[in-house]
This record gives structure tokens, C-alpha cells and sequence, in this order.
């Protein structure tokens, strides 16, 4: 272990100081570096540009704070709930739209045009339909998510090898099987593809619909921190919550494999 | 892509499936309104589907619906010139400088993937409730496809093309104007299609969220009413307007990139 702890600490020096390091070590320097001078200038209104310390100060207050982690909870339980309604229903539309022509021409172009459609403005009708409660956000984190799931798989149903599809057939496979041990494994990637992008806009659809009304989760502080004025929190809460989505994002394609395929 | 990708069917088989698809539609429609008639569905939770459709006519009269049309696509116009300037701008850049796009493609891949729009009470605050708050969002969030497909595009200029550029003697911009750009020009504007589409939901998605300017505005104003027809109806036009904004979009790319 210490041996081969030694060797890679030998090796990294030569990697890191590749030009390419350098110069993202420079553009975040000098990003940082104007950000602080806007910030100590006082040519812009005062807090609009906290000093890095104030965002590192309330960075670590945040994430020392045990009510963060229960809001952050809220979120990702409504985030996962959504996902899975929202994934299942979209897997299921979206096998049975790849599988049968006919009900892809009846029925695919709705949801294709529906899907890139602002699904926020629906928040107001899911208030009426289910409370103003945790509810409400997963329906709309559901209805985001639905989308591109369906779409990428009906997609990906209809690019299986034709010859697995006769495979299972020629095995007298019942539907079920089929979908088991032909569609599913055959379409991994069109799957955690539909995924990524269903988390993506799952996260922004329930994150939204919590700033605009809502008592507990992430958006809720975000917004309430805008309410305070409190911008060193808020800054500070961006930054954990894009990394967050970013870090979840590349996680989900990096658990399909999809660094091998393609980027659609 | 997907209607293409499907359309293996005869003439008479199209014919029926879109029938169906619309029978369906109508179906739905019908049910909803007999459960509500009929007080199965609350009616001041859902309102029934003819009142939704009576409202439309109210809503488009009184709510100013054409001015805030013209105020969105502004915003949108707005952001899609931004995008298209800073992007292609930003997409060359890159691609001259490999060093830069080395550093910094990761960055604008991982910026497609963040959700840019919960940065907007950030926003608010740096440029007021106003209509730059709602355009700045939309151009952000719309920016990093735009900036990938020009990379993908320059890049893959085909070497006969730069060849001949090079036979020609060009000089460096003459190479990029006659060769490089024209042959980058449709993966360009697919880059800016799926800008302008993330641009308008965003821009809409902002106008809801803070209350101000033009069509997302109209539903959080029907909605705090509590119009809920109005409400009911003022979504089904923006979802109409989106959507025909979209399918504009996919007629233009198509006539951009006639042979594919």
C-alpha cells in the first residue's frame, strides 16, 4: 500500500503540470482574482459580490448545519421519487411506443413536442391537483422527468439488433421475458441515457417548483436566503447544489458506460 | 428524428394511427368532461374541458396575450442573437486555440448539465425583476450547446475541403470564412436550435417563476386569480406556442441541411 502510494505520489507531478493544468490553474485563478477585486471595489452594490471569504465562511456554516442536511433530504427523496415514477412510467411508454409502429405514429409526436416544453408552468394546476405540500414537486419533478425517458427508450427500442429480437422469439419468449432479457439489457445505454437527462430536468422541475412555493427542501433556502438578502448563503448554496447536480449527472453516465458511446 | 425514425408505415396505416391519436385526444377530453358534469371530478380543481375552451377566447381578448407574445419572443430574440454571437464567437475561439478548448470543453459540457436556471433570485438581485434578469438566464442556460456544436462543427470540416482552402493559398481568414465556416454552418444551427429551445424554456420557466414580462407571466396571473380555466387555458396556448415554435425551428434546420 505505502509502496504504491509512494509511486503515484511520484507520478502526478509530471501529469499535473501539463499545459492544459496550467492553464485552467490560471483561468480560476484570474477568475477568483477579479471576483475579489469586484468585490473589495465597492464599484457594485454592496453584497452583490461577496468577498470569497464571506462565500468560504458560509460554505462551511452550511455544511455544518444539521437543518441543511435535512432540507437537502427532503429534495433528494422528492428528486428520487420523482425519478422513479417519472423513469418507470416513461420505461414502460416508452417500450410500448418503440415496440408498435402504430402507436408510435398515433401517439410519439405529442410527447415528442410536449417534452421540450417549459414544464414549470404546470406547477399551478399540480398546487390544485396535490396540495402545496412535497407532493406537488414530485408530480412536476415527474412530469419532467417522464419525457426524455419515454423518448430515449422508444428511441432505443427501435435500434435493437433485429437479430435479438428473433433470438428471443425463435426461444418462444412471453412478452415479459422479452422486455426482461432482450429489450432491457439491449437498450442499457438508451436507458441511463434517458436517465441522466430525466434526472437533469427532474432536479430542475422539483428545485424550481420549491422556490415558487414551498416550506422545506433546497429551493426553499435558496429562495429564503434571497428573501433575507443573505447573497453569502445563497452563493454558498449554489455552488454545493451544482456540484451536486453536476457530480450526479456524470455519475449516472459514468454507471451506463456512456464515456464509450457517443454524446447525444 | 422520432417521427422519421417511424414513419415505415403505408399511407392508409398513417392515416389511422394519426386518427387515433387524435381520437384519443378527443376521447380524454370527453371523459373528463362527463366525470366533472357529473361531479365525479371536482370542478374547482379541474375545470371541465368546454369551459377551458370558452375561456380562450377571454383570455386572448383581455390578457393583452398578443403584446406578451411580442415581449417573449423579444426576450427570446434577445438571448438568440446573444447566443448566437457569443457562442460561435466562444466555438471559434476554441477551436483556434486548442489549448483553451483542451482546458475548457470539460467546463461548458459539465455548464450544459448544471441547472443555470435556479441561479435566478441570483440574477434578480444583480439585475433587478426585470426583463434582463429573465434574458441573462435564458442566454446562460442556452449558451454551452451552442458553443459545442460550433467546436463539432469546424472540427468536422471535411480535409478535402480545407485541402482545397490550402491549394487555393486562403489566407487564414479567407480560409475560415469561405471554408471552414460555410461547412460548419449545419451542425452550427443545430447547436442553435437546441439553444433557442433551451432559451425559451427558460426564458418562460423565469417569466412564471418572478412574475414579470410576457407569457409565463399570464399563467401566474390567471393562477393567483384563481381563473382556473383561464389558467387551464393560458397553459394549452403556451405549450401551442412552444410547440410551433419548435416545429419552426426543426422546418428551418431541415431546409439548412437539405441532404442528410
Amino acid at each position: 500500500m505505502a509502496e504504491t502510494g509512494r509511486l503515484r505520489q511520484a507520478a502526478v507531478p509530471a501529469a499535473r503540470l501539463s499545459p492544459v493544468t496550467l492553464l485552467r490553474a490560471a483561468i480560476i485563478l484570474a477568475l477568483l482574482a477579479i471576483w475579489e477585486f469586484l468585490s473589495r471595489s465597492g464599484w457594485l452594490y454592496r453584497d452583490v459580490v461577496p468577498s470569497l471569504l464571506s462565500i468560504g465562511r458560509a460554505l462551511v456554516g452550511l455544511l455544518t448545519s444539521p437543518g441543511y442536511y435535512f432540507n437537502l433530504g427532503v429534495t433528494m427523496a422528492e428528486i428520487g421519487t420523482a425519478l422513479l415514477v417519472g423513469g418507470l412510467s416513461g420505461l414502460a411508454v416508452g417500450i410500448l411506443l418503440g415496440a408498435n409502429r402504430f402507436l408510435s405514429k398515433a401517439f410519439e409526436s405529442y410527447i415528442y413536442y410536449l417534452g421540450p416544453t417549459p414544464k414549470i408552468i404546470f406547477f399551478p394546476v399540480m398546487i390544485m391537483w396535490f396540495g402545496v405540500g412535497p407532493e406537488s414537486k414530485i408530480a412536476l419533478g415527474t412530469l419532467s422527468c417522464f419525457f426524455p425517458v419515454a423518448l430515449s427508450v422508444a428511441a432505443g427500442m427501435r435500434g435493437i439488433d433485429k437479430v435479438l429480437i428473433r433470438v428471443g422469439n425463435s426461444f418462444r419468449a412471453s412478452p415479459w421475458q422479452m422486455v426482461v432479457k432482450i429489450y432491457l439489457p439491449a437498450m442499457r445505454h438508451p436507458i441511463i441515457n434517458g436517465i441522466r437527462l430525466g434526472l437533469g430536468v427532474a432536479l430542475i422541475g422539483t428545485l424550481l417548483a420549491e422556490t415558487k412555493l414551498s416550506n422545506m427542501g433546497i429551493g426553499f433556502l435558496i429562495i429564503q436566503a434571497y428573501g433575507i438578502f443573505d447573497m453569502p448563503r445563497m452563493y454558498a448554496m449554489l455552488i454545493v447544489l451544482f456540484v451536486l447536480a453536476i457530480g450526479a449527472n456524470a455519475l449516472v453516465g459514468r454507471l451506463g458506460g456512456l464515456d464509450s458511446i457517443k454524446r447525444t | 428524428m422520432t417521427a422519421r425514425a417511424a414513419s415505415k408505415l403505408s399511407g392508409v396505416g398513417q392515416f389511422t394511427a394519426k386518427t387515433i391519436g387524435i381520437g384519443t385526444l378527443v376521447t380524454f377530453l370527453l371523459v373528463a368532461e362527463i366525470l366533472i358534469q357529473i361531479d365525479i371530478i371536482n370542478r374547482f380543481i379541474v375545470p371541465p374541458p368546454s369551459e377551458i375552451i370558452g375561456s380562450f377566447y377571454r383570455v386572448i381578448t383581455q390578457e393583452r396575450v398578443f403584446s406578451r407574445f411580442l415581449f417573449t419572443a423579444s426576450e427570446c430574440l434577445t438571448a438568440g442573437v446573444m447566443i448566437t454571437v457569443f457562442g460561435i464567437a466562444g466555438g471559434v475561439l476554441m477551436h483556434r486555440f486548442k489549448l483553451l478548448q483542451q482546458a475548457c470543453e470539460t467546463w461548458v459540457a459539465a455548464m450544459a448539465s448544471a441547472p443555470v436556471v435556479l441561479m435566478y433570485p441570483l440574477f434578480m438581485v444583480i439585475f433587478g425583476r426585470n426583463a434582463w434578469t429573465i434574458i441573462m438566464i435564458g442566454f446562460i442556460a442556452a449558451l454551452p450547446p451552442v458553443i459545442l456544436k460550433t467546436i463539432e462543427g469546424i472540427a468536422g470540416t471535411r480535409k478535402v475541403l480545407v485541402n482545397v482552402g490550402r491549394s487555393f493559398n486562403l489566407s487564414p481568414a479567407q480560409q475560415f470564412w469561405k471554408i471552414l465556416f460555410p461547412a460548419a454552418l449545419p451542425t452550427i444551427f443545430v447547436g442553435l436550435r437546441l439553444g433557442l429551445i433551451f432559451a425559451l424554456i427558460n426564458i418562460v420557466g423565469v417569466e412564471f417563476l418572478i412574475n414579470y414580462g410576457g407569457l409565463g407571466q399570464l399563467i401566474e396571473d390567471l393562477a393567483e386569480r384563481y381563473d382556473l380555466p383561464g389558467t387551464y387555458a393560458a397553459i394549452c396556448f403556451v405549450i401551442l406556442v412552444s410547440v410551433l415554435f419548435f416545429m419552426a425551428l426543426e422546418k428551418a434546420e431541415r431546409w439548412l441541411r437539405p441532404v442528410d
